[in-house]
């Protein structure tokens, strides 16, 4: 035990005399949540405060353009810009003036209200409740086309979700006319309602609730756990290269010759290193809880998780830990272990789903997402913070993590034994 | 005291063996000097005896002790100076002694005496609190010599451990390291500065292309080779002068 506290307290003094090392530890991560919080808040916003501009070429001026326009006003998402010529509007969305121009096409409303009535008369006529007529020898109909423009470094997800409320928002211009016409053909009665236009089938999303008050997440409770995680997780760096530099500084040949397990030498950097990661979670806490509200973000809601949210901190640390002890003991220089680092953790942070969720993922990669400690943790995280799980909830994942460290550490003391065993 | 019997080394990509079938008795309480050129396999056989690196083949036992069987008992016995400065840089004098004598599971005031006496013996006890990287080579070296002392070993190795220091600082760590020898430390080292060798050592081992060429007392040594008026003539004419350059 002294020894572990002698090394511990070692690691101590080396860490606070590298005050530009202890700044970018505590800082940078800080500076990460913040400024991806920030860029993801948006999306997670009900009410958007921020609307993307788009050109419209109306071609049409109809009713059917109008309802267009006004569906793209109402939905608070976009400002709409008119543009006289498909051709002005082209160029300016390819050069990426802007993201999107929509092109109505001409007599859209009137190729609508022909087609549309000529099916309905169709109809009626073989209920046998009009006579038959010329209008049921059809003038065919061109159908139409709305163009949509998209700037080439438009994000594929930015163009679904656009085509999406398009085609949605065309469906049901079209069912209205039908219903209009079906009105014109069975009364003469303008004011009479025959058809309820309102859908029928609606959604409603149930949320959780604590004390009968719907649990909202936003994009304060999904992104710090996320790149918490991430930065706890970035420890792996500093801490291979301190052992990467014992090596060349010498100290590990003296440490090899003292009477000291490999064992004792990690544990005392395990020790320090997970205060540092436990000291970045409640920096990063602070951050949620004082510094978002000030800059117009969400606070973070931790009311009643602490402890569980300590919890899995520890064992994310733990985990990250291991890896570094593992990467540093295998590793025989720093220009091997910081890119590595770096570079693995940004993988198994985009397998652990911080980046894209992990349903979502191609099945293959889903696989390869269970075997990533930043998932386990990730999951855990989002069982305390968002599915306000209890202990034994997280569990199997808080398990996960511990068997990981405890393996990568086994794995760094045996490396260790057989290179230098004599 | 040490028993080194048929040792031989041979590096996984060398052609060579660094050592080969060498065989050395070193007595108690004596000061042995190895010597021999760049790239003998001096370094190689001190690590090979502080359980650094492995033998390729043949055994050894310090005290009757192997590192087989009695691992931690010989850690506790021996001390390495190593060729490098092994010492954190960014901790001071004190904190870096204070480390490495906790690893010997020493602790609390004998241990701050031990080291605060030890750094005044050698002329560092107003540099204990400064950092390690202000100090100069000589004091570097000094410092790298407290560390592998603290624990009172029965056994010292020493690889150069006046390399690239001042003469005040060589002749302060010489007769620091006779003091401990006065008090039964059985001294091994490493060293290209002849002279001091032959002044230092008890007995001395010429060994080169890893094999062991001669040994004996310095004086001994001279008297058996003609022509010979110092340790360093007779290592010229066993070595030859050819450079020995080697990559």
């Amino acid at each position: 035990m002294h020894k572990l506290m002698a090394s511990a307290h070692k690691e101590f003094l080396l860490l606070i005399r590298d005050i530009g090392g202890i700044a970018i530890l505590f800082i940078m991560p800080l500076v990460l949540i913040v400024t991806i919080t920030l860029i993801q808040d948006s999306t997670f916003k009900t009410v958007a405060d921020t609307k993307i501009p788009i050109l419209v070429v109306n071609n049409d001026q109809g009713t059917v353009s109008e309802t267009i326009l006004e569906g793209l006003k109402d939905s608070n998402a976009f400002e709409v810009i008119l543009e006289n010529t498909e051709e002005a509007a082209k160029n300016l969305v390819f050069k990426g003036a802007y993201q999107l121009a929509i092109v109505i096409p001409e007599n859209l409303s009137s190729g609508l209200e022909q087609k549309v009535a000529q099916n309905v008369d169709g109809i009626i006529s073989k209920f046998g409740l009009e006579e038959e007529t010329d209008s049921l020898t059809k003038i065919p109909v061109e159908s139409k086309e709305v163009k949509l423009y998209f700037d080439p470094a438009t994000q594929v997800s930015f163009k679904s979700s656009v085509k999406n409320g398009i085609d949605k928002m065309v469906s049901k211009i079209e069912t209205q006319s039908i219903y209009k016409a079906f009105q014109e053909q069975i009364t003469d009665d303008p004011t009479e309602v025959i058809f309820e236009t309102e859908n029928f089938i609606t959604f409603k999303e149930i949320l959780p609730k604590t004390d009968n008050k719907d649990i909202i997440p936003n994009s304060v409770q999904h992104n710090v756990p996320a790149w918490t995680l991430f930065a706890i997780f970035f420890i792996i760096v500093p801490l291979s290269i301190n052992i990467v530099k014992e090596k060349s500084q010498g100290t590990f040949v003296r440490l090899r010759t003292n009477p000291v397990s490999y064992a004792t030498v990690l544990g005392g950097k395990t020790l320090i290193y997970l205060t540092v990661c436990l000291i970045q979670f409640v920096l990063m806490l602070l951050v949620g809880l004082y510094v978002f509200p000030a800059i117009g973000l969400p606070t973070l809601d931790i009311s009643g998780r602490l402890p569980l949210l300590f919890v899995v901190a520890i064992f994310a640390g733990l985990a990250a830990i291991g890896l570094g002890l593992l990467l540093g003991t295998i590793a025989k220089t720093q220009e091997q272990s910081a890119p590595f680092g770096a570079t693995f953790v940004v993988i198994l942070a985009a397998l652990g789903g911080v980046w894209v969720p992990v349903f979502i993922m191609p099945k293959f990669m889903q696989t390869l997402s269970n075997i990533s400690p930043m998932n386990w943790g990730l999951n855990a995280f989002y069982d305390v913070f968002l599915r306000h799980g209890s202990l034994l909830d997280i569990l199997p994942e808080i398990s996960l993590l511990f068997l990981f460290f405890i393996a990568t550490t086994i794995i760094a003391i045996v490396y260790n034994e057989k290179k230098n065993t004599v | 005291m040490i028993h080194i019997e048929h040792v031989s080394k041979k590096y996984k990509k060398a052609d060579n063996y660094s050592l080969s079938d060498l065989s050395l008795f070193i007595d108690e309480k004596e000061i042995f000097g190895l010597l021999g050129p760049n790239g003998a396999g001096k370094t190689t056989l001190i690590s090979i005896l502080c359980s650094l690196i492995k033998p390729t083949s043949g055994s050894f036992s310090i005290k009757g002790l192997t590192y087989k069987e009695h691992k931690n008992q010989l850690k506790q016995l021996i001390g390495i100076v190593p060729q490098e400065y092994a010492l954190y840089p960014s901790l001071t004098a004190f904190e870096n002694l204070k480390y490495f004598g906790s690893m010997y599971g020493l602790k609390g005031k004998s241990l701050d005496e031990k080291i605060h006496n030890s750094l005044d013996h050698l002329g560092l006890a107003k540099f204990a609190h400064k950092k390690i990287d202000t100090f100069s080579g000589g004091m570097k070296r000094r410092v790298n010599l407290i560390a592998s002392i603290l624990h009172n070993p029965k056994v010292l190795f020493l690889d150069e451990p006046t390399v690239g220091v001042d003469v005040q600082s060589k002749n302060v760590i010489i007769e620091f390291l006779q003091e401990l020898n006065k008090n039964g430390t059985t001294i091994i080292y490493t060293s290209h500065h002849l002279n001091e060798a032959e002044t230092f050592c008890t007995r001395v081992a010429i060994i080169d292309h890893g094999k062991l060429i001669v040994k004996g007392k310095p004086k001994e040594l001279i008297n058996n080779n003609p022509g010979a008026h110092n340790l360093e003539d007779v290592f010229i004419s066993l070595t030859g002068k050819a450079l020995r350059d080697h990559a």
